[in-house]
């Protein structure tokens, strides 16, 4: 099993009476709600996080791409993630990810990308979302039924670029360059894993079926609602890709570790609220334009019955619902191993993205959850998939020569060692 | 009322309403397509010799997937035209079909008679942004649309029971076939540079406007007015952007007056 520990960085100062005074947390949420000089600790806070979570062992350390969004702070996470590649050595860089169609050309993404796989040493795992219609459509305006078509030609784009040898010529539908020559290039070969977050479109499932992609499901219905989502896909993995690798699937999930029960619910149960009833607070005009998406997935029904239960349920939840639903998986080590284990055996995944930052959690609390989860609940779910133990083949490959850029600071030992390789001045 | 088939040149096949006798008259549907009642087309083939095509996505037959844009759109008015073997026909287009039909005549005013825009989309006022039909739930759209939201939402649906799931499905995806097809040049911005291609719109020209649009505003039928100085405005009392449903017998005599 493989832990990826993610921040979605939200914005922890939303006022209390949100949900009343706002109609949506996304798109269209007055700017006067954030403060820039508090968010300047809460940048630093966030990135500390990720980078305490590398010293506590987590296989992973992951951020996303959201736009005009008071729960995801990240309209850049390639920001972030160079700022995680020269503060760690060892955790992947899970970028999960960028919104291709979004990048305008998209050799954009994977000359970043590329400049991340790089400077961390062969650690990025990089992600393809098509994005959700709120970032994609709502605020960086692309068209929605020409969205999903947009997006494949940026993807074949950037795959081209990281393996093509010569530079090409590409004449695309959206996109014409005439010399593609992508500088820097991955250390990693033939590229970095490629994993495709979705939120439940049925296309997306034959496409990472048969690329052999990972295929990432990032909902916050948790894990037991997620069944019928992740069932639809391992059976197209069944009929189209050659096995069936618990490692071609993840699943996104807050969990929060106390002492005991009873401490995980005084500890955590605000700031989980906090997240479920402002943050997920989306205006529902902005939550399906019409084209974006495909009629097979409109008729397969899956998403409404999701998205409407979502509307609804989010405003009266408590935490007795969070945690009996799946929402959340939170308690005792004990507990949360438990349920750990029977949401990876269910949805049959090898990949865990452990949201442990949740609303508005302060700092503490995170580091304390995250590091009783690191010793006490994650050793103990290492080798849930035995038959798989030696598949990495959606994982990261570092090269082992790598910089540990962490252990040398500027005018340090290694820049001393190339000061006196330089040739005397004349 | 009879109901023809045709082939473009393109390959995309379209089903075409005809009725009457008389002049050729071409009428480009709006947002909600054709819906089985369309009292102004009963009302025009009176007189004229009306045709009216189903813009692909907005009916069983497909092939919206091979319209990406304007140029396309455009184009594929003109296809219909010369596949119906229509001479110079008058030109009528409504809301979102009167965008397309200014487009075509932008491109060739000497190929049509006269030229009606009902209501058109196509410009853009930064002083007077247009309300985001995209980005409102399927159910909110009668009212941006209508000046009676409740009749609206009887036309627009058909009566449908939305607790019925099937139906309601059925309905969602016509609604993402229709919006879809059309945010291709509506969204997110229903601006595709039409204004500076309108110096080339010749054609007798009538604007006519439902004087309760809360789409689109009186401004932007004194801009259409500046941009196509030839053309005549008729505001229509009691109507307000689907004035065709909502006043036909109004918009009707508008169109006769002018068309002769």
């Amino acid at each position: 099993m493989k832990f990826t520990w993610f921040n979605l960085m939200p914005w922890p100062h939303l006022p209390d009476d949100f949900r009343r005074d706002y109609r949506s947390v996304w798109v269209d949420l007055p700017s006067e709600l954030y403060d820039p000089q508090k968010g300047n600790r809460v940048y630093n806070e966030y990135m500390d996080q990720l980078e305490y979570a590398d010293s506590l062992g987590f296989d992973g350390i992951g951020v996303n791409e959201h736009h005009q969004n008071g729960y995801g702070l990240m309209p850049s996470p390639n920001i972030i993630a160079a700022g995680l590649a020269r503060r760690t050595s060892r955790a992947a860089i899970c970028v999960i990810g960028n919104s291709i169609a979004l990048y305008n050309p998209p050799i954009r993404v994977a000359e970043e990308f590329a400049m991340l796989d790089v400077i961390s040493g062969g650690r990025l795992v990089a992600g393809f979302p098509v994005g959700s219609p709120m970032d994609t459509n709502f605020c960086y305006g692309q068209i929605p039924a020409l969205t999903r078509d947009k997006y494949y030609e940026a993807h074949e784009l950037i795959m081209r670029a990281w393996q093509d040898p010569e530079p090409f010529a590409f004449d695309g539908k959206y996109n014409q360059l005439r010399y593609v020559n992508c500088w820097p290039r991955p250390i990693q070969k033939p590229h970095p894993p490629i994993y495709i977050p979705g939120g439940g479109s049925i296309e997306t499932w034959d496409w990472c079926a048969q690329l052999d992609y990972n295929y990432s499901y990032l909902s916050f219905n948790g894990y037991i609602a997620g069944k019928a989502l992740m069932d639809g896909y391992w059976e197209r993995v069944a009929a189209l890709a050659p096995d069936e690798s618990p490692y071609r699937g993840a699943f996104a999930q807050i969990i929060c570790v106390a002492e005991t029960d009873q401490q995980a619910e005084e500890l955590y149960a605000e700031h989980m609220l906090y997240f479920y009833n402002r943050c997920l607070h989306v205006y529902p005009g902005f939550s399906d334009p019409p084209g974006y998406r495909t009629i097979k997935t409109i008729q397969a029904g899956k998403l409404d019955q999701l998205r409407a239960e979502s509307q609804k349920v989010f405003t009266e939840l408590t935490w007795k619902d969070l945690i009996e639903g799946g929402y959340v998986i939170a308690g005792s080590p004990e507990t949360v191993r438990e349920r750990c284990e029977h949401m990876i055996k269910t949805l049959h995944i090898g990949h865990v993205f452990g949201l442990f930052h949740m609303g508005d959690m302060p700092d503490w609390k995170v580091r304390h959850s995250s590091r009783l989860f690191a010793e006490r609940v994650l050793p103990q779910l290492r080798d849930v998939w035995g038959d798989w133990k030696d598949d990495d083949r959606w994982w990261i490959k570092p090269y082992d020569e790598r910089v540990r850029p962490e252990e040398s600071f500027p005018g340090g030992p290694r820049d001393a060692r190339a000061h006196r390789a330089a040739p005397e001045a004349e | 009322m009879g109901e023809i088939s045709i082939e473009t040149r393109r390959g995309i096949r379209c089903r075409v309403r005809e009725s009457g006798e008389g002049e050729p008259l071409l009428y480009l549907h709006g947002l909600a397509g054709l819906l089985p009642e369309e009292p102004l087309l009963d009302r025009l083939s009176t007189r004229y010799r009306v045709l009216a095509p189903v813009w692909p996505g907005f009916g069983e037959e497909g092939g919206e997937d091979r319209l990406e844009d304007m140029g396309d759109f455009t184009l594929h008015g003109w296809d219909v035209l010369e596949a119906l073997e229509l001479e110079r026909p008058h030109l009528v287009g409504h809301s979102l079909g009167g965008m397309i039909a200014a487009e075509m005549a932008a491109v060739n005013s000497a190929g049509l008679g006269r030229l009606a825009l009902l209501a058109p989309l196509g410009l853009w006022m930064d002083e007077h942004p247009i309300p985001d039909i995209f980005g409102v739930t399927p159910m909110k759209v009668p009212g941006l649309l209508f000046d009676d939201a409740q009749q609206g939402q009887m036309l627009l649906s058909g009566g449908l029971d939305f607790s019925d799931n099937q139906a309601l499905t059925d309905f969602m995806v016509a609604n993402a076939r229709r919006l879809g097809t059309a945010g291709k040049i509506l969204f997110p911005i229903p601006n595709r540079r039409l204004s500076k291609r309108l110096y080339r719109l010749t054609a007798p020209t009538l604007l006519v406007w439902g004087a309760l649009d809360r789409l689109l505003p009186a401004e932007y039928a004194a801009r259409w007015r500046e941009l196509v100085p030839q053309a005549q405005l008729t505001e229509v009392e009691g109507a307000a952007h689907m004035l065709p449903l909502e006043q036909p017998e109004a918009v009707a005599k508008a169109l006769q007056d002018f068309l002769g």
